[in-house]
C-alpha cells in the first residue's frame, strides 16, 4: 500500500500531471532553451535538482515554518538551490552554461517548482513530498527533452550534435528559432488532449458495455 | 487553505515571524558562500584556459603569451589586470621571440555584443586568425560566424591596411577584402567593423616593430591562477 502510494505520487508528474504537457507551467525555460538536446537535458538536470532539493527541505521543516511567511521561506530555499546549481555549471560545464545563460538563475521564477511546495511539499511527508518532485521533474526534462530532440532534428538534421541525414538535408533553421518552440510545443499539446479525448470516450465506451452486460 | 496548520487562528508573534526568515537567509547565506569559495579556483581556471586556447588559435606558431598593458605612454608586461582596463596578450615563439598579438574587441552584433580575439601581426601588418569569444547571434544564421570554417579561415592572412571591407560572397579581390557569409550578412560586416574599430583603438599605441616589450621570465602570464 505505501509502496504503491508513493510510486503513485511519482509517475503522476510524468504522465497524467506532467508539468508542461499538462499543467502548461513552466513555460519560459521550455521555449527558450529547447534549440537542441543538449540544453533541454541541461535545463531539465538543473531543475530537477532544484525541485528535489526543495522539496526534500520544505518538507521537511513544514511544521517549523510559519504559514504567514511560508512563500519567502520557499523562495529563500529555491533561490539558494538554484544558486548552487547555477556555480556548479559554470564551473564543471562553462560551455552549457553559456548556452543557457540567464535561463538558470531564472529557474527561481520557474513557477512549476514554487507551485509544487506550496501545493505538495508542505503538506505531505517528506518521503511523498521526494516522490512527487523528483515525478515532477522527470516529467520536466521528458518534455524539455522531446521539445529539444524534435527542434534540433528537423532544425539542425543532427542530435546531440551527431550529424543524421547528411548534407542533402536541408535544416528548417526556423525550428531553432524562437516561432519553431511554440509550433512544436503546440502540436505536442495537441496530441497530449487528443489522446485524452480518446481515453475519455474509449473508459466511456467501456463503463457503457459494462452496465449494459450487467 | 484546507489544514489545520493553514486554519490556525493562534497567529505567531511577529518576533517568531523575524527570527523564521533571519535563520533561513542566514543558512542560505551561508550556503551560497561555501559554493562561491568552492568553485571560484575552478571557474577562474576555466576562463584563463580558454583564454590562452583562444589566444594560441589566433596567433599560430605561438607557444607563450603575456599580457600587455598600455600605461604612461607605453605598452608594458603587466602582472595583474585590473577589471576594465585595455589589455592585449603579446604572443611569443619557443625561443622568446615576438610573433604577434591577440588583440581583444568588443562591439554590437545582430543580436547582442559580439566579443571576439583576433591575432595581428605588425611586421606584416597581416590578421592571422580570428576567434569569435562571445555571442548570441542567430543559430542557424548568424552563428556561422564562428560556424562557418571558410569564414574564420578568411581571416587567417587578411591585409588590415587601410581597413579591412565585407564583400558579397565569392567577390574577393584585393588583399584586405573578406567574403561576407550569405544569409549572415550583418553579423559578418559586425565582425569586421568590431576588428577595424579595435584596431584603429590600438594602432597608436603599440609601439613600432621590433620594438615590442620582451617576454618577461615570470611564465605563465596573463591572469593565470595558480591552483
Amino acid at each position: 500500500m505505501k509502496k504503491n502510494e508513493s510510486y503513485e505520487e511519482f509517475i503522476k508528474g510524468i504522465w497524467r500531471d506532467n508539468p508542461v504537457f499538462v499543467q502548461v507551467l513552466g513555460m519560459c525555460p521550455m521555449l527558450a532553451v529547447t534549440n537542441s538536446a543538449v540544453n533541454a537535458i541541461a535545463m531539465g538536470l538543473a531543475t530537477f535538482f532544484v525541485l528535489v532539493g526543495s522539496s526534500f527541505l520544505v518538507s521537511s521543516f513544514r511544521n517549523w515554518i510559519p504559514k504567514q511567511v511560508r512563500i519567502s521561506c520557499f523562495i529563500i530555499i529555491i533561490a539558494t538551490f538554484v544558486t548552487v546549481a547555477d556555480y556548479t555549471l559554470l564551473a564543471l560545464v562553462p560551455t552549457v552554461h553559456k548556452e543557457l545563460g540567464a535561463f538558470i538563475p531564472l529557474i527561481v521564477a520557474n513557477c512549476m517548482i514554487l507551485g509544487r511546495q506550496e501545493a505538495f511539499a508542505s503538506r505531505y511527508p517528506t518521503r511523498l513530498a521526494v516522490m512527487d518532485a523528483m515525478g515532477m521533474a522527470s516529467g520536466f526534462m521528458l518534455a524539455l527533452f522531446s521539445l529539444g530532440a524534435i527542434r534540433e532534428i528537423l532544425g539542425d538534421g543532427a542530435l546531440f550534435g551527431m550529424n543524421l541525414f547528411g548534407t542533402n538535408f536541408e535544416p528548417w533553421i526556423i525550428m531553432i528559432l524562437p516561432p519553431g518552440g511554440f509550433l512544436t510545443l503546440g502540436v505536442i499539446l495537441l496530441f497530449f488532449n487528443w489522446f485524452k479525448l480518446k481515453k475519455d470516450e474509449f473508459l466511456a465506451e467501456v463503463a457503457e458495455a459494462e452496465r449494459s452486460s450487467r | 487553505m484546507t489544514s489545520a496548520r493553514h486554519t490556525g487562528t493562534a497567529s505567531p508573534s511577529s518576533l517568531r515571524l523575524v527570527l523564521t526568515l533571519a535563520i533561513a537567509g542566514l543558512i542560505s547565506g551561508v550556503a551560497i558562500i561555501g559554493i562561491y569559495e568552492s568553485t571560484l579556483p575552478t571557474i577562474t581556471a576555466n576562463k584563463a584556459r580558454e583564454l590562452r586556447e583562444a589566444v594560441f588559435k589566433v596567433l599560430p606558431a605561438v607557444s607563450q603569451m603575456q599580457a600587455l598593458v598600455h600605461r604612461d605612454g607605453e605598452l608594458v608586461a603587466a602582472e595583474a589586470v585590473a577589471k576594465d582596463e585595455p589589455v592585449v596578450y603579446g604572443g611569443y615563439d619557443e625561443n622568446g621571440g615576438f610573433v604577434g598579438y591577440a588583440i581583444p574587441g568588443a562591439g554590437p552584433g545582430f543580436q547582442d555584443t559580439i566579443g571576439l580575439l583576433y591575432g595581428y601581426t605588425p611586421d606584416q601588418k597581416l590578421v592571422v586568425g580570428m576567434e569569435v569569444l562571445e555571442s548570441r547571434e542567430t543559430p542557424g544564421l548568424g552563428d556561422k560566424i564562428y560556424k562557418d570554417a571558410d569564414f574564420v579561415a578568411g581571416f587567417s592572412a587578411l591585409s588590415i591596411e587601410p581597413e579591412i571591407t565585407a564583400v558579397k560572397s565569392g567577390t574577393k579581390s584585393q588583399p584586405n577584402e573578406i567574403d561576407a557569409i550569405t544569409g549572415a550578412t550583418i553579423s559578418s560586416k559586425a565582425v569586421v567593423r568590431i576588428i577595424n574599430e579595435t584596431h584603429a583603438d590600438w594602432t597608436q599605441r603599440l609601439p613600432p616593430p621590433g620594438a615590442e616589450p620582451r617576454l618577461t621570465e615570470t611564465e605563465p602570464a596573463g591572469p593565470e591562477v595558480e591552483r
